[in-house]
């Protein structure tokens, strides 16, 4: 949440604009914020799903203290069901279930939004380097990710988790960011694309302003909602290809995640056994921080995606329209789930 | 025609990448373990076998890095893919022909199907935003937001485990042999229907979710305006004036769709245990097959890639801008 709330933070501006200008441009981008997050909260979906994320933080950061059993300890109780004193029941070794899902938060949400993070940085540095540059090397930039938005990301993660001789946090969140950053880049890309003809980038290139300056000022603050929301989809797409590798048994076994929870049920077949308290939860957490994160992307997108808002203000009147009509259709008429129109 | 050659020319250049990062991978990475599998199987295989790995994998280390590209590209294009240790000693393009039928049958029937079902009812529920249907949204975004493998393991448990209405493993029933009779015929669609409803759940959403966006887009162009004036049937402005235009951007995200779902249907095949080529990947994977592993990648890649532009294909049919861009 806070990678959102910090997607559209005012960005510092430089110091060969005079103060009033300063104050102004601040002014404008925290409007801009305050505007962005109003929508987020807004929508009933969209503040759901910021309620059940802020939740598994709060578990990622003090799971352990909620339940304080080991979650590798053993003990007599073996394939109990959920009860009093072991709230999702054990394994079939006697562990505590419900301290290995707490447990296991921490480092499956930390894998997650690292590799997203890291993704996200490559897709703003390749997307919005591509696009404002253009020439040979926009070119080349695109084509790139184009190549890695349609190599099939699950084989290759495979593969390279299966030469890697250290199979830890660090090497997951890169081997993660490395298969992960396209789609982000590729959304950047077609809005800087679109961006760069605007009249406001026009004006400060006339102005003899460096590009850099303009790629931090005037074009970064506009590509953050969608950057955010190249962000929470890369999340989504980490937490289950995390999972999905630690299943195969391609991640570190001995630390806990909710992957590696469903590998070890896989592997003494919980299934056959009937223990269904050991491979439901997981996979259960999994599903809810995912519907979570897409819950949040249906309010980015909201923000975002102009043209449904346009849509509607072209059909009720222009500028009777402006903020009333707007706010009451936009629940129903502009939640969606892809950024990608806005590039098309 | 020029969209057709330019994308022509994109997948090309992305095979040679993805083919190119195959070479790199087992090179760039620290202490080559294909040094190590080889030495277990020392003696037991042929030096031209030895010759082919040794050009795949990058074991001659007295050769320049160019020298080893060649070597490696003259090897794909002999359709040498070096043998597999876990099948010893088949040939890796024997096991791969073997059991990628399964996969291409199974996922390229589910992903025609779950695409069909979701654009239908994406577009019915775009049609009426913020009707019934349109609050069931969010539901399907769990279903989306679940790992597939995850559903299939409750799936199984359900109505293999409790119910014994479906098989809990295989393609086909051991008894029967493979052959056009209504015995196989009836053994294969039984064990296809747990493994092929989970695919199916798991990405409709995907196509719905789209479908219903562009649809909601689409009605507030003027054209839908004139044809409800002309006062055409509502079916008529739905399907044809409606649907018709809102349906492009959910063919050109075609791309990303299949990427989700060969990777969910690798894992699926591991749950049932279906004999396709994500399960042969799980095996290679846990027996540190390396040349299974990587002759998987990039056929899967390959295929991933064939289909893409099969997509573009019917993208230009159906897009007269595409074709007129030219």
């Amino acid at each position: 949440m806070s990678a959102i709330s910090g997607g559209a933070a005012p960005v510092p501006v430089g110091t060969r604009v005079g103060s009033k200008k300063r104050y102004a441009a601040a002014r404008q981008s925290r409007d801009r914020f305050v505007r962005f997050w109003r929508r987020l909260t807004q929508s009933r979906k969209t503040f759901a799903g910021l309620v059940i994320l802020l939740i598994f933080l709060l578990i990622a950061l003090f799971g352990p203290w909620i339940d304080s059993q080991s979650p590798s300890a053993m003990s007599g109780a073996v394939l109990q069901g959920p009860s009093t004193a072991h709230w999702l029941g054990t394994t079939q070794t006697g562990q505590d279930v419900a301290a290995q899902l707490l447990d296991g938060t921490r480092f499956t949400l930390l894998v997650s939004f690292g590799a997203a993070a890291v993704a996200t940085v490559i897709a703003l540095i390749i997307g919005i380097g591509g696009g404002y540059l253009g020439g040979i090397g926009g070119e080349v930039l695109s084509m790139l990710s184009n190549c890695f938005l349609v190599i099939p990301a699950l084989p290759l993660v495979i593969v390279l988790a299966g030469y890697l001789p250290n199979k830890g946090g660090i090497s997951l969140i890169l081997v993660l960011a490395l298969t992960g950053w396209a789609w982000g880049a590729r959304i950047l890309r077609a809005q800087t694309l679109s961006l760069r003809r605007r009249d406001f980038v026009l004006a400060a290139r006339v102005a003899g302003e460096r590009s850099w300056r303009i790629l931090f000022s005037e074009i970064l603050p506009h590509v953050m909602p969608i950057a955010a929301s190249g962000f929470v989809f890369t999340v989504i797409f980490a937490i289950v290809t995390q999972s999905s590798l630690a299943f195969l048994g391609l991640g570190d076994v001995t630390t806990w995640s909710w992957g590696t929870m469903l590998y070890w049920a896989q592997n003494n077949s919980a299934l056959g056994l009937g223990a269904w308290w050991w491979f439901v939860p997981p996979g259960l957490c999994i599903g809810l921080v995912g519907m979570a994160l897409a819950l949040i992307n249906f309010g980015i997108d909201d923000f975002v995606n102009p043209r449904l808002r346009v849509t509607d203000l072209r059909r009720r009147g222009r500028r009777a329209a402006r903020l009333s009509v707007a706010e009451v259709l936009a629940p129903h008429a502009s939640d969606s789930a892809v950024v990608e129109a806005v590039g098309k | 025609m020029v969209y057709l050659l330019r994308r022509t020319v994109f997948y090309v250049l992305t095979a040679i990448i993805a083919l190119s990062i195959n070479f790199f991978i087992p090179r760039l990475m620290p202490g080559n373990p294909i040094d190590s599998l080889l030495a277990r199987f020392s003696g037991r295989v042929t030096p031209r076998t030895l010759a082919s790995l040794n050009a795949l994998f990058g074991l001659q280390h007295h050769e320049g890095l160019w020298g080893q590209y060649f070597a490696y590209w003259r090897a794909l294009l002999h359709g040498n893919l070096g043998i597999s240790f876990t099948y010893f000693p088949t040939a890796v393009s024997h096991v791969i022909g073997a059991s990628l039928p399964w996969t291409l049958v199974l996922v390229g029937l589910c992903t025609v199907l779950s695409f069909i079902v979701g654009t239908a009812v994406g577009c019915i529920v775009g049609w009426k935003p913020g009707s019934f249907l349109d609050n069931l949204l969010p539901l399907t975004t769990f279903f989306s937001s679940i790992p597939y493998f995850w559903l299939g393991l409750i799936a199984l448990f359900v109505f293999s485990g409790l119910l014994h209405w479906l098989p809990v493993s295989g393609a086909y029933d051991s008894s029967v042999s493979i052959g056009w009779t209504w015995s196989f015929i009836a053994s294969a669609l039984d064990h296809a229907i747990l493994p092929a409803a989970t695919l199916v759940i798991s990405t409709i959403s995907f196509w719905l979710l789209r479908m219903r966006n562009m649809m909601v887009t689409t009605l507030g162009e003027d054209y839908i305006l004139l044809a409800e004036a002309k006062g055409l049937s509502r079916m008529r402005i739905m399907a044809m004036y409606g649907a018709r235009n809102a349906i492009l951007p959910n063919i050109a995200s075609f791309a990303m769709a299949l990427g989700f779902v060969v990777t969910g249907s690798i894992l699926l095949e591991v749950v049932f245990s279906y004999p396709g080529i994500g399960f042969v990947l799980y095996q290679a994977v846990s027996n540190e097959d390396y040349p299974l592993m990587q002759g998987i990648f990039l056929v899967v890649t390959l295929v991933v890639l064939l289909a893409n532009f099969l997509a573009d294909f019917c993208y230009i049919l159906l897009d007269p801008r595409a074709r007129d861009e030219a």
